[in-house]
């Protein structure tokens, strides 16, 4: 049996206050992904043109991973590509 | 003879995939994969990142090549690649790290020290501001017990408190992660429903208590 830390409750609060009935999943946040992050690389405000998918990135930490490495992964592409 | 891979568009990528992959467009598809994913997983593996790399590329390809149904153009065709092949390395990579974590039960919070230890760590100029925002970590461990299902306390508590990834969580739950998501949604959006009702405050309001100033 474990404790709930009062760190955890603090976060839980923050999360669940900040609750919209409209949030997006994990599935449509990854079909949008790819779009998210070119916008991002090409000086986008990608957060404007994809207000959920921001929005689900700040509460997902598992498709936040999967965002930066994407990013990573991109940036390498650019450098071995350059564009003329 | 092809455009080089710079100058490939999406159509050209799809023509040389499909219905039957060219293989020189394959080895291109590779080694942008193999890359892209060197780059990404640099810093998240100790041991052989070659051959893991390489078994990665090699499954992304193989779901690539059966998804390309699925590609809507809405990004560089390349990128829509790395994505799947991001995924799938990234699942493993967590599968592997996580497999032997166990899901905890929780039990309760006890009022007052380990709440008011929350506190210390986090000067507040304002004596109320403290006893408000006490009073309302209180308010939710005890709504986390009497409005969340087991199922959704558990899910909630191991993503929050042990830092389980939401798609090894699903896996351990017999669920996916669209429907985990589904879950933990429903349970935020019943406490702030709750925390609301019982304080006579609106979300914004309580949110303003945490806010630094």
């Amino acid at each position: 049996m474990a404790r709930i830390r009062s760190e955890t409750l603090k976060e839980l609060l923050k999360r669940s206050l900040s609750t919209r009935s409209d949030e997006l999943g994990c599935e449509t946040c990854y079909e949008k992904l790819d779009q998210f992050v070119e916008l991002e690389l090409d000086g986008k405000d990608a957060a404007q043109a994809l207000p959920m998918i921001k929005r689900h990135l700040e509460l997902c930490s598992g498709c936040t991973e999967e965002y930066k490495a994407l990013l990573i992964a991109l940036k390498q592409f650019e450098a071995d590509n350059p564009q003329p | 003879m092809k455009s080089s891979l710079a100058e490939r568009t999406n159509q050209d990528w799809i023509n040389s995939l499909r219905p039957a992959p060219s293989p020189e467009a394959l080895e291109e598809l590779r080694a942008i994969l193999l890359r892209g994913l060197r780059a990404s997983l640099a810093s998240r593996v100790n041991g052989d990142l070659e051959t893991l790399t390489e078994d990665f590329a090699q499954e992304a390809l193989l779901k690539i090549l059966n998804s390309l149904d699925t590609f809507r153009g809405e990004s560089r065709f390349t990128t829509w690649a790395q994505k799947i092949a991001i995924h799938i390395a990234l699942s493993e990579l967590r599968r592997r790290r996580w497999r032997d974590v166990p899901l905890q039960t929780y039990t309760q919070s006890e009022d007052g020290e380990e709440l008011a230890s929350t506190l210390l760590t986090d000067p507040l100029p304002q004596p109320d501001r403290a006893a408000a925002q006490n009073e309302l970590l209180k308010t939710v461990n005890s709504l986390i017990f009497e409005e969340l299902t087991e199922r959704q306390r558990t899910a909630m508590l191991a993503i929050l408190q042990d830092g389980l990834p939401l798609s090894e969580l699903a896996e351990r739950m017999d669920t996916n992660p669209n429907a985990l998501y589904k879950l933990l949604h429903d349970a935020r959006q019943r406490l702030k429903q709750r925390l609301e009702e019982k304080t006579g405050l609106s979300a914004q309001e309580l949110l303003g208590l945490f806010e630094t100033q």
